[in-house]
């Protein structure tokens, strides 16, 4: 019983920006919209420089921790926040910063009974990655649901801490998520 | 499952996508001169498929245009090249289609040059062709686009290195395990033995990049016709069903 076998990825290669840009792509609310956060990054490579020609998407749960997908078993959400759309895509700048404008997540229920901590699931691509490669965002104001949280507890605690947003101290509402392709400090990527 | 429960059941169960071997590149690609600096160093930490990962953006409706599937339209004049229908059905592993999903495309234009300000390959741009295009599938999970050959281009990766003929392609499918970006060639062309991107993705898989010429897609004295389809990871049907096979 086999089916079709799986198209191979490629790189999107230096000019991602013409094909992939929306202009509302970083607004996973609208702008403006009561609670909305900012993430907020530069992606550096294996010699620490930015990478200005990367592309951040990112996907979650709405702040009842609920999704607008059919293969939720509790049911499609409907959206309570008017423009909540999930997802988020900002191509990075001449200095590698990206930033996205959101709500919090909530936490998840796990199938075994367990629970996720709020999250956010980053795709990155960019030339010289041959396919994307997936990381995800927690908060760093959430230590209780993080330390209780089952993806987290799999991963080194050495570098658990690149999995953490960190939140402005002078600017409420503004979070900073840095991404290292590589080497020191280098970020967890997860085999989806 | 209609009802919307504010809390899930105490245990419940998910889709389990496939987690593909053997098919996409491997991330650390030496021959691939740009993967050096940015491929992870470290192995990637298993990330269980729960919620976020079965679920994805169904984007889609009000993304796009009826006319921004023909990449030949919409610029004043008809742009230089050979022109081509390229169609085909975005499929799963399971063989059943993904109606409904956002297929976006990005190309180089007749004579290799991106309508982009990085590119600096010394070809004319075309004031006609921008070269982007998306549409959605169909209920059958067919896209269909009506486009320009891309031409074949030059980089720096090695000495006289040249990209074969190639369209970008971007797709979401339902899942955020099945998004995918790739790129799809033509048929015979001469410069896939000196290429590292085609050629990093594993012998086996890599004649799936490679479009075929149909006639019954070609349109006579109008376009000519390729076939491609496209396959994302599928659901297995139990997680344990499979686990002997791999
Ligand atoms: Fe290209």
């Amino acid at each position: 019983m086999t089916g079709p076998g799986l198209t191979p990825s490629q790189t999107v290669g230096p000019y991602l920006g013409m094909g992939l840009p929306w202009t509302d792509g970083p607004f996973v609310v609208p702008e403006g919209t009561p609670g909305a956060i900012t993430i907020t990054g530069v992606v550096r490579d294996g010699a620490g420089a930015p990478v200005p020609d990367a592309l951040v998407e990112t996907w979650q749960a709405d702040p009842d921790g609920r999704f607008g997908h059919p293969d939720d078993p509790r049911g499609a959400a409907e959206p309570k926040v008017a423009g909540f759309r999930g997802f988020g895509r900002c191509p990075t700048d001449a200095d590698g910063s990206y930033r996205i404008v959101t709500l919090r997540p909530g936490a998840l229920p796990c199938p075994d009974g367990g629970t996720e901590a709020p999250h956010i699931d980053v795709s990155l691509f960019s030339r010289g990655l041959l396919d994307r490669v997936v990381t995800r965002i927690y908060f760093g104001d959430e230590q209780e649901a993080n330390a209780a949280d089952p993806v987290l507890r799999e991963v080194d605690p050495d570098r658990a801490g690149t999995l953490i947003a960190k939140a402005d101290p002078a600017v409420p509402g503004l979070f900073r998520f840095d991404i290292t392709m590589r080497g020191d400090g280098e970020t967890v990527f997860f085999d989806v | 499952m209609t009802v919307h429960q504010p809390t899930a059941p105490a245990a419940f169960s998910l889709p389990e996508y496939e987690r593909p071997a053997g098919v996409h590149p491997p991330l650390n690609s030496p021959a691939y001169r740009s993967t050096a600096l940015r491929a992870p160093g470290q192995p990637p930490v298993l990330l269980p498929q729960h919620l976020t990962e079965i679920t994805g953006p169904l984007l889609g409706e009000g993304r796009v245009t009826a006319t921004d599937a023909d990449l030949t339209t919409g610029h004043g004049g008809e742009p230089l090249g050979e022109r081509i229908i390229v169609t085909g059905r975005v499929l799963d592993s399971d063989g059943r289609p993904v109606p409904d999903t956002l297929v976006e495309i990005w190309q180089a234009n007749a004579s290799g040059r991106y309508h982009h300000a990085v590119d600096e390959h010394p070809a004319p741009l075309d004031p006609n062709f921008s070269g982007v295009g998306r549409c959605v599938t169909d209920s059958s999970g067919r896209y269909r686009f009506v486009t320009i050959k891309p031409g074949a281009y030059p980089w720096r990766n090695h000495p006289n290195a040249w990209r074969p003929a190639h369209i970008h392609f971007s797709l979401f499918g339902r899942a955020f395990t099945q998004r995918l970006v790739t790129q799809m060639f033509f048929p015979g062309d001469p410069l896939y033995f000196q290429d590292p991107i085609f050629n990093s993705v594993p012998q086996a898989a890599r004649e799936r990049l490679i479009c075929r010429f149909d006639l019954d897609l070609t349109e006579p004295e109008w376009a000519l016709g390729f076939g491609w389809d496209i396959v994302l990871r599928g659901q297995r049907a139990t997680v344990f069903e499979n686990e002997g096979d791999a």
